[in-house]
């Protein structure tokens, strides 16, 4: 945007001194703004990788934690239960998503629509810690003990809200065209809805699953209490389960040395499996524009 | 495009009859339908059914301290397990304060990053430039807590805050008046109060940033060039033209991003020095209604210490939600002839 108009003959009055140094300070208060946000996430980034890159080594990735006091050892428990904990949440929450978003688009234009919409920006705003009470009441007060799939209850609560929305907007997009072609073709109502118009719109929802996915892969404060974190490994849903982003923080605030250099690791390989899914989604999203809303 | 083949009539409507009778009598897409009508309202029931979940495990589960306390929980302040006896202020006034003192950080700089984005920078770089603030947002809070920890608070204990005693130490002499300590008045620890608020700054950017975004380019382009028309620089023309049109969605997203902060909890846990304390000084370290819960949940061994922060947990809950609706209220009333996009 550019504020040089082109000459018209008239001779325009001459802009004051005090607004143009008004308007550049401005401007270089702004990009001031820019600088400064960018500057601690650069400065996360860059301690990430000096850090993390130091730290990280084979047995990182495939050996468990030793004991306090021993040196080396690693954190592939922990990253397989992350794994784990992500399969329980997605195998959960996206379907559920998914389906509470077609009802949305597709079936959801009355009162009972308009009130799943509000729940799910409510439920989208819920604290992360609170998700993890209500995990720890409902599955691990019944199991009687901590396990990976109260975290992957908590971690699909928080997926669902997300995925539905995304998955509404995303089937809203497809021209109503397409689904009266379907009619028209004697194509029942869910096989149109299935094959046409969730087709029509699959990189938009996948966008949103990995958005979900994305957003959830890195939270610690809904597993505190649910995974509650293992030192050994565990491939049991019913078990209590390691998982990065838990061990990150317990070896964080922890006072050794060598436990602080593996959270440093831990966290770039967390956040290196975070930024890959984000790119992929903004992939994807420029990609499935133009294939689905067009 | 060839023409279509020459048919007789009569042999269309014998194939469109057949056709017909064909839909007709294949399967029965109509209990076909009816089934997948029914599976996909409950899955958007479920949606619904989980609020109600959080409501209901939230509401029975602390109802004993509930029912101990009442509403003077909110405002006492002793947090005893042994002896049982709960007050959740120390935790309501850490939240509020930390959650504040981001704002006043982060607000400026939000709508700073949000003017130049959408009306400053060169086109090339609008992408990049909004892609990389939306990064912020992506990362998990477990990360901004570690970095905090090892890279900030120390470069908070020897640079700022000696910084801050030095030239507005001054402040402490005004509220000793008034028989409080000063902001900046204390040794200087690094965590606490100030790294607290410094953290969730710097997470709650991103989400003020990008609501403001939206709402600036919902202003209509004509705005801008009638104030532009009328001889206004670049930044009166978004001073009158856009700022202005958009305050109620700027304003939402503050609130948003006040939704953000107050629920926040790793990264807060790990700088804020988890002390049930009340003090003035933002170099103390206080705690909040998140990081109790995050810190003791697992610890509580009797039911009415579980129940104690369960209700906390409730208060959380509320609080976040008014939030929320009326930051989306807000938001809406700028954005809403405009297509849905998803703020994630």
């Amino acid at each position: 945007m550019s504020e040089t108009v082109p000459s018209t003959g008239f001779a325009a009055a001459p802009v004051s001194l005090r607004r143009r140094v008004k308007n550049a300070l401005v401007t270089l208060a702004a990009a001031g703004a820019v600088i400064l946000v960018l500057l601690p996430l650069g400065a996360i980034l860059a301690y990430l990788i000096y850090k993390g890159v130091g730290s990280l080594n084979w047995a990182f990735l495939t050996q468990t934690p030793k004991p306090v006091g021993e040196s080396g050892g690693g954190m592939a428990n922990a990253i397989a239960g992350s794994a784990l904990i992500l399969l329980i949440a997605s195998t959960i929450g996206v379907p559920i998503g998914i389906g509470a978003g077609i009802y949305l688009a597709e079936y959801g234009q009355n009162r009972l629509g308009n009130l799943i919409r509000f729940t799910a920006d409510v439920l989208n705003g819920v604290p992360s810690i609170v998700v993890g009470i209500v995990a720890y009441g409902i599955v691990v007060i019944g199991q009687g003990h901590f396990s990976a799939l109260a975290g992957g209850v908590a971690l699909a609560i928080m997926m669902i809200p997300t995925i539905t929305r995304t998955t509404e907007e995303m089937l809203l997009l497809v021209p109503n065209a397409v689904r009266e072609a379907a009619y028209g073709l004697g194509v029942s109502r869910w096989r149109t809805v299935l094959s046409i118009t969730l087709r029509t719109a699959t990189s938009g929802v996948i966008t949103g699953v990995m958005l979900a996915f994305a957003r959830v892969a890195g939270e610690t404060a809904p597993l505190l209490f649910t995974a509650f974190g293992n030192q050994y490994w565990n491939w049991k849903v019913n078990q209590p389960t390691a998982a990065l982003s838990l061990q990150v923080f317990t070896y964080a605030i922890s006072p050794f040395d060598e436990w602080h250099r593996q959270a440093w690791a831990g966290a770039l390989i967390l956040i290196l499996l975070i930024v890959l899914a984000v790119s992929a989604v903004r992939l994807a999203a420029s990609r499935g524009m133009l294939k689905g809303a067009n | 495009m060839p023409g279509p083949q020459p048919v007789l009539k009569s042999e269309v409507a014998a194939k469109g009859k057949a056709q017909a009778e064909h839909l007709v009598n294949s399967g029965s897409s109509h209990v076909a339908d009816r089934i997948f009508y029914l599976a996909m309202l409950a899955c958007g029931v479920c949606v619904l059914g989980l609020v109600g979940l959080i409501v209901y495990e939230l509401v029975t589960k602390s109802s004993l301290s509930w029912h101990a306390f009442g509403w003077r929980f909110f405002f006492r302040s002793d947090w005893d397990p042994v002896n049982e006896q709960f007050g959740a202020f120390p935790f309501v006034y850490g939240t509020i304060v930390s959650s504040i003192l981001a704002l006043l950080l982060a607000v400026p700089l939000a709508i700073g990053v949000a003017v130049f984005i959408t009306e400053m920078c060169p086109r090339w770089l609008k992408g990049p430039l909004a892609f990389t603030t939306e990064l912020l947002a992506a990362i998990p809070s477990v990360i901004y807590g570690l970095w905090a920890i090892f890279v900030m608070v120390p470069l908070l204990r020897t640079y700022l805050e000696p910084f801050l005693v030095r030239y507005f130490g001054w402040t402490s002499e005004i509220t000793h008046r008034f028989g409080f300590q000063g902001p900046f008045e204390g040794p200087p620890f690094g965590i606490g109060m100030l790294a607290a608020g410094i953290i969730l700054a710097i997470m709650v950017v991103p989400i003020v940033s990008s609501i403001t975004r939206e709402v600036m380019t919902a202003v209509p382009q004509q705005q801008r060039e009638a104030v532009l028309a009328l001889g206004a620089t670049r930044w009166e023309m978004i001073r009158t033209g856009v700022l202005r049109n958009a305050r109620a969605g700027i304003l939402g997203g503050v609130i948003l991003g006040l939704g953000r902060a107050l629920g926040e909890t790793m990264a807060v846990t790990m700088v804020i020095g988890n002390r049930p304390e009340i003090a003035a000084s933002l170099f103390a370290p206080g705690y909040t209604m998140a990081s109790v819960i995050a810190n003791e949940f697992s610890e509580a061994t009797s039911d009415a210490y579980l129940s104690a922060l369960v209700e906390v947990g409730l208060a959380l809950f509320l609080v976040t939600i008014i939030v929320n609706i009326l930051a989306q209220i807000l938001v809406w009333s700028v954005t809403r002839g405009m297509p849905a996009r998803s703020h994630v």
